[in-house]
């Protein structure tokens, strides 16, 4: 059973990354914290990459960060990015300190965008995939 | 370990398009002629250390070649560090041969993604591809993007290093891309992945590259035409995906430099040119600074002010680099460092005595430095 390659690929099947896509699926965005040692992370692992311990704990992230980089696809590489250029990768800090790449969206102008901006969660159902992204934060 | 070992001799192969040639036909081609150029014979070869194929990853590679090499090294391997390894795979022969392991090390690249497909590149992978992060290219937009917005690069300084691999591989007669880039051609064009157009993306090319070691004392036993010492090397893993690396404008080049430094007695200012790794226009401007030629945030300037230009304080990338030569991961690099000491460069640079080399491979996840001089 392939996936149609129009369509957004899932997520690789590998068990320590699970619940965060289970958690944005329940509407969450969710991040794994050393039981031992208290250092947040992402992307999910089996020990933590500080204390080397398999302790670990998935947490309910506030869905607020900041932009520290992005990037905008004016070229599609691959069928399932063709209809969706151009489209706006970002790299994220969460609040709790884990860091991770989506899309940011509900931007006008890419290239307005600026580093260390806020932003906030916006979970989208995507080719039958919820995926966590992020938009410019609203006024507080 | 300064000026212990020498590279005896330097082969490639054509560059380009090369349909029908194989990634070990490759490498046999340009061992071959290394070991010419050497006048060793292969039979004294007893260490055979290979950066594979990027697009062509495979297992045993390093024995499939000994194989058509018809050799049976005591060292043999494939050494893993993207890009990196080149700088890797010599450093550790250098270290096989100063501790009298072995006495003739063979190290060299092939790969053929032009005429045989580079998907590997490309193919989207993991959960990233979800959202549609994909391509090593976008990794380094990343980093690219961060830097501008941090330092205040423009996308016209940016631009001057695509414009500078260009202005000097038009006269390199091997080059794959000899068309000349101005800098109003750079700009005209739209983004691929902004802030990246067009320019600012490595080459995909076929072909093949290798250099002979051994040691200075050896060399002379051998009679070796033109010996090029080894002064310094080193080290430094950045290793993690750049979205979980916390500093994206500064990364362990600087540990890697300052360690090839100490080894080669030497720093900076004692270097006549530079051959920095450039599959990407942002790297080598990252690596100029952590190279310490100039200050963190401040290589936009210092390259549009004409520093690394044939006769400016650095000359950089004097036979076109990834931009311009070939997109090979970084051979080419050490080959063009080893002819600018010889004095045998299409763009000689003159009264040359020390060359300065960086290989970094993944997304600036390796990174290794060469100092090669008299």
């Amino acid at each position: 059973m392939t996936r149609d390659p129009s369509l957004l690929p899932l997520p690789e099947k590998n068990p320590a990354h699970q619940p965060f896509w289970d958690g944005a699926a329940n509407g969450k965005l969710m991040f794994q914290r050393c039981c031992n040692c208290g250092h947040a992370f992402l992307p999910g692992r089996e020990e933590c990459p500080q204390c080397l311990e398999p302790d670990l704990a998935w947490e309910e992230a506030s869905g607020r960060g900041t932009l520290y980089s992005w990037i905008t696809y004016h070229r599609a590489y691959g069928p399932a990015y063709q209809t969706r250029v151009p489209y706006t990768v970002g790299i994220v800090v969460l609040e709790e300190g884990p860091r991770l790449a989506s899309n940011i969206v509900g931007i006008a102008d890419p290239e307005a965008l600026t580093i260390d901006q806020p932003l906030e969660l916006q979970i989208e159902m995507d080719d039958g995939i919820a995926i966590p992204r992020f938009r410019p934060a609203g006024p507080a | 370990m300064r000026g212990k070992v020498v590279i005896a001799g330097i082969g490639q192969t054509a560059f380009g398009g090369l349909p029908g040639r194989s990634t070990v036909s490759l490498v046999v081609e340009a061992s071959r002629r290394a070991l010419e150029d050497a006048g060793i014979d292969k039979e004294r070869v007893d260490a055979l250390l290979i950066k594979p194929p990027t697009s062509r990853p495979g297992l045993m590679t390093g024995q499939k070649i000994a194989e058509a090499m018809g050799l049976k090294p005591k060292f043999g391997m494939a050494w893993d560090q993207g890009g990196g390894a080149v700088v890797g795979c010599i450093s550790y022969a250098a270290f096989l041969i100063d501790a009298g392991l072995c006495d003739v090390a063979v190290v060299a690249f092939s790969d053929n993604p032009k005429s045989g497909g580079s998907d590997a590149y490309t193919a989207a992978l993991g959960d990233t591809a979800t959202f549609g992060y994909v391509s090593a290219a976008a990794s380094y937009a990343m980093v690219a993007r961060r830097y501008m917005q941090q330092f205040g690069l423009t996308e016209r300084q940016m631009g001057a290093i695509p414009v500078n691999a260009r202005r000097n591989g038009a006269t390199n007669p091997a080059a794959q891309l000899k068309a000349p880039l101005t800098i109003d051609d750079y700009l005209e064009k739209p983004f691929l992945i902004s802030p990246f157009r067009r320019d600012d993306f490595s080459l995909v090319s076929d072909g093949g590259a290798a250099v002979v070691l051994t040691s200075a004392e050896r060399a002379r036993q051998l009679g070796v035409p033109d010996p090029v010492p080894l002064l310094g090397f080193g080290a430094g893993q950045e290793s993690w995906n750049v979205e979980l690396r916390t500093d994206l404008t500064t990364t362990l080049a600087s540990t890697s430099a300052a360690m090839a430094y100490r080894m080669a007695g030497l720093g900076p200012k004692d270097m006549d040119t530079a051959q920095l790794y450039d599959c990407f226009s942002i790297v080598p401007i990252i690596t100029l600074e952590d190279y310490g030629f100039c200050k963190k945030g401040h290589a936009g300037a210092f390259i549009e002010d004409g520093a690394v230009a044939i006769d400016g304080q650095i000359p950089l990338n004097t036979a076109g680099g990834l931009l311009s030569e070939t997109g090979m991961p970084g051979m080419q690099l050490v080959l063009e460092g080893v002819r600018q000491v010889r004095g045998t460069a299409v763009n000689q640079v003159p009264n040359v005595r020390n060359t300065i080399i960086s290989t970094q491979g993944g997304i600036m996840q390796t990174h290794g430095t060469l100092i090669v001089g008299r």
